[in-house]
């Protein structure tokens, strides 16, 4: 196998007269490798899957499969199988004809493209459905179909909008793992497009985050999760209080209600002196007032716990009004109680503000 | 918009498909009205001074206008009670009622016009009726003038007010009513207070409508008008005494007040989308009383009488015997004599063989043009897509007789370089009327069917490999076909029995069974006539019922037919 990445989006831009769009967008997709897009709703994601499909043509910028240049190409002609939202199964035609569709359009005589989509409805567990009208499908059974058709055409790279937000909670999460499972076992190289960073983590390799129409990271889950690049980033994937804190190279210093707190940190580009400490719930710490002479931590309040299984999510708020919320499997404190609040993990990561 | 043409393809061919569209659409449909406009100041300002001197024309401008405005009142009394009624209240005969309560609009417009006067005109069956309850010696009323026209446009045009009432109703929650009840409200004071404010755009839309229709009607002016002016009518009397240049000032005077009308509704109808208040049940009152329930069925028979009357008197004058029936209250003689002269005079047969072959190829071309424009303006950005709309839309809007004159003043010469061809005079004149009548009924029905489908499912179809001549063909096609089938039958319905552009366009080589009816009611065969009626009416009912079936198996497919 050669390093030449499957897919290469080389600054690819498109603007919209209403605004909106993408702007140098560089990414490179491996053979076999599972690539979310996340973002907020009007990040770009989907202008972005749309140029790589081909129903949208980049103002500038270039798209490379296998190395060679297919931004000139139509849509009908990439190859490219595409899994939508809403599915976008042909109403008037069976859940076989379906999938058989796009081999007829590439000329396959009628009984082997049966038997292949066939093939393909078995791989999504949907052997003895071949013969029903698509609308007699549930919401879960759509999806697979809409997969199977996509699928059928041994596509270079495998393009889903959204697959997973058409199916209710429980649902989606046992389809996330049978869809990364399925796409592994066939070794498809895919690319898709979530709003949910848990559908993002769950199924992909690497991820990569957009905001405004621009890329603002690609990484691992992990990297995106710890090494936030932007306030943007950390915004949006996990669930973190964003402190004021200054950085002197390797520790950050974090003062509340005339209280600083010293802490290891690490700093994404563009970080000078002044910025933001990204301080995850699960790094924080809670304890009793009487129990925190040799804590290095800020007084504060719970304003209110929820009880999660496994774990206490505290919201609780600092003497100067700043708040955050603390993971514990502590479950002793209560609405009210005074406690004292702590760093407990480093290092923290640091972004500009 | 330009910039993207350059480098898209896909911009490059949606224009290339949309501009033989656009020009056939703007040469049929708004070029004929631009020569209408010109032709109207000829003369500069000569014409339209000529028109506001003329005692004749302004008669005919407050004619019409009074006629207009006494039709939405008749309206409304007759459609708003019986919405109410039959929307609101369970009583028995509702089911026989709401079945009936839209016929008089499936009546082609000339038929209905003669199924008046064979109820309501000087030997009448009504007239003849009430004569001998009074014993009077002659008729008890003349059936002509103002009242005659708002007679017929009331009883054929409350059809817009109950329909857009119910739908209305349909949309009111039930419940704002009971939380009235609960309040203190009385059975009045509900309707008044709460009902009906919610109902007022519907309400406003529909009278709109009647105001639109009356304004442009001709078929009950030109029967019943007698020396009455009226603004159609008005036309074609200074298209026949050679006074072009008039006529094409009235027509646009009509046709303006049309255009305007429809863009009051329209902003009527976008506000109607505010009053719909949640999911809420509809229910409806069941009437206890003991006196009401007896007295409703017998209430309701009278009123599916009078509605089916004009359709049975029809029919019953197509099967007496031509002559026989003079004053009696019910023909002496019944014979099918009056069907079979029509199958086998070669002579009478025409008009009928006429009617469908020009109803047949302007359905054709409608379900061509209006499949393609209707799909690019559903599916396809490119610049020109808002004028697609609104010339589809057009000639809903604009009165069939602004429309005959558009034609006769476009088509009436070979000149290539005005866009004039000459069709004035030969068979194909009035199939291009009928196409450009049917272009809103074909375009909406393919539009509304488009819009039911996913955004998603062309870029799919693209994103599997499929060339745009299979994506039509395979997926688009199959996927409206109800919806483009149901429009094309609509379309062949107006056609078939359209009378009012044919009476000002007609020739020799394509007269049409309405102007056939019109010359043998001239004749006084009235057998003839109304056999000639008849046949139109079943005609337009086999159509809509089947119409009526594709549109009920496309709604419970969710717009799709299954293919297997």
């Amino acid at each position: 196998m050669s390093d030449t990445p499957r897919l290469a989006l080389e600054k690819l831009a498109l603007r919209y007269n209403t605004g909106g769009g993408v702007d140098d967008v560089s990414l490179n997709v491996a053979p076999g490798e599972l690539l979310a897009l996340v973002g907020a709703s009007g990040s770009g994601k989907t202008t972005t899957l749309r140029l790589v499909a081909g129903y949208e043509n980049p103002d500038s910028g270039r798209l490379l499969l296998d190395g060679r240049s297919i931004e000139k190409l139509p849509a009908e002609k990439r190859g490219f199988g595409m899994v939508f939202q809403h599915y976008a199964l042909f109403p008037h035609l069976s859940v076989v004809q379906n999938v058989a569709f796009g081999l007829e359009a590439r000329g396959v005589k009628k009984a082997e493209r049966l038997k292949q989509a066939e093939a393909a409805l078995s791989g999504v567990g949907l052997a003895d459905k071949a013969g029903r009208p698509v609308q007699a499908l549930s919401g879960g059974e759509q999806q697979r179909v809409a997969l199977a058709r996509a699928l059928v055409i041994s596509p270079p790279v495998l393009l889903l909008d959204e697959p997973l937000s058409n199916l209710d909670p429980n649902l989606r999460r046992s389809t996330r793992d049978e869809l990364r499972a399925m796409l592994r076992r066939q070794g498809v190289t895919a690319l898709f497009v979530t709003h949910d960073q848990e559908d993002a983590f769950a199924v992909a390799d690497r991820v990569a985050f957009l905001s405004g129409g621009r890329l603002q990271q690609v990484g691992t889950p992990e990297s995106l999760y710890d090494a936030p690049a932007s306030k943007a980033v950390a915004h949006f994937i996990g669930n973190a209080a964003l402190m004021p804190a200054t950085f002197d190279g390797t520790h950050a210093t974090l003062t509340r209600a005339n209280r600083s707190v010293v802490v290891p940190a690490i700093a994404a580009p563009g970080v000078t002196t002044s910025a933001l400490a990204v301080l995850r719930p699960e790094a924080m710490r809670i304890s009793s007032v009487a129990n925190a002479q040799n804590i290095d931590g800020w007084n504060a309040r719970v304003l209110s716990r929820r009880f999660l299984g496994g774990a206490s999510a505290y919201h609780v708020n600092l003497a100067d009004g700043f708040e955050l919320e603390v993971l514990s499997d502590d479950r002793s404190f209560g609405e009210g109680d005074a406690v004292v609040v702590s760093v407990e993990r480093t290092p923290v990561a640091l972004v500009a503000d | 918009m330009l910039n993207s043409l350059r480098h898209d393809k896909r911009a490059r061919q949606s224009l290339l498909l949309a501009l033989p569209v656009l020009i056939v659409l703007a040469w049929t449909v708004a070029w004929p009205n631009v020569s209408v406009i010109r032709g109207s100041f000829e003369q500069g300002l000569g014409y339209w001074r000529e028109f506001a001197n003329s005692p004749s024309d302004r008669e005919a401008l407050f004619t019409s206008i009074w006629i207009s405005i006494l039709s939405v009142i008749g309206s409304v009394l007759i459609g708003l009670p019986l919405a109410l009624l039959l929307g609101r209240v369970d009583f028995p005969g509702r089911r026989t009622l709401a079945a009936v309560a839209t016929l008089p609009a499936a009546l082609p417009p000339l038929v209905g016009v003669v199924a008046f006067l064979f109820l309501y005109g000087e030997s009448g069956f009504v007239t003849r009726i009430v004569q001998r309850i009074i014993g009077a010696e002659d008729p008890p009323w003349t059936f002509n003038g103002i009242s005659a026209i708002v007679f017929v446009h009331a009883y054929t045009m409350y059809v817009y007010v109950y329909l857009f009432v119910m739908a209305g109703l349909e949309r009111l929650d039930t419940s704002l009513e009971e939380a009235a009840a609960g309040l203190g409200l009385s059975r009045w004071g509900r309707l008044r207070k709460v009902t009906l404010p919610l109902l007022t755009p519907a309400l406003a839309g529909s009278m709109l409508l009647v105001f639109m229709s009356s304004l442009g009607s001709f078929s009950a002016p030109y029967v019943f008008g007698g020396g009455l002016r009226v603004l159609s009518t008005q036309i074609v009397t200074s298209k026949l005494n050679g006074n072009m240049g008039v006529a094409y000032v009235e027509t646009t005077v009509l046709a303006v007040s049309a255009v305007m009308a429809l863009l009051v509704l329209r902003y009527f109808e976008r506000r109607r989308n505010y009053v719909a208040v949640g999911k809420g049940t509809r229910a409806r009152t069941v009437l206890t009383s003991t006196a009401v329930r007896r007295l409703a069925p017998i209430l309701a028979s009278i009123v599916v009488l009078i509605l089916v009357l004009p359709h049975l008197t029809v029919l019953l004058v197509a099967l007496a015997k031509e002559g026989t029936w003079t004053d009696q209250l019910f023909p002496p003689v019944y014979t099918l004599d009056n069907f079979r002269r029509l199958a086998e005079d070669p002579q009478l047969w025409t008009p009928v063989r006429n009617s469908v072959l020009m109803a047949i190829i302007a359905t054709a071309a409608n379900v061509v043009v209006c499949f393609l424009a209707a799909y690019l303006v559903v599916m396809r950005k490119f610049p020109g897509r808002r004028l697609l709309e609104l010339l589809l839309a057009m000639p809903w809007a604009i009165p069939a007789t602004a429309i005959a004159i558009g034609l006769a003043s476009t088509f009436n010469r070979n000149d290539i370089t005005s866009g004039r061809v000459l069709l004035i005079g030969t068979f194909w004149i009035l199939p291009l009327a009928y196409f450009i009548r049917g272009v809103p009924l074909v375009a909406s029905a393919v539009e509304s069917s488009l819009r039911q489908l996913d955004a998603s499912l062309e870029d799919a179809a693209r994103g599997l490999g499929a060339s745009w001549l299979r994506i039509m063909w395979r997926i688009i096609l199959p996927a409206v076909r109800p919806g483009l089938a149901a429009g094309a039958l609509l379309a062949a319905v107006t056609a078939v029995g359209e009378f009012v552009a044919s009476v000002v366009l007609y020739t020799n080589a394509n007269r049409p069974i309405s102007i056939e009816i019109l010359a043998q009611i001239r004749a006084l065969s009235m057998g003839t006539a109304a056999a000639y009626s008849v046949l139109l009416i079943v005609l337009v009912l086999i159509i809509t019922a089947f119409a009526r079936t594709l549109e009920l198996r496309s709604a419970e497919s969710g717009g799709v037919v299954s293919s297997n």
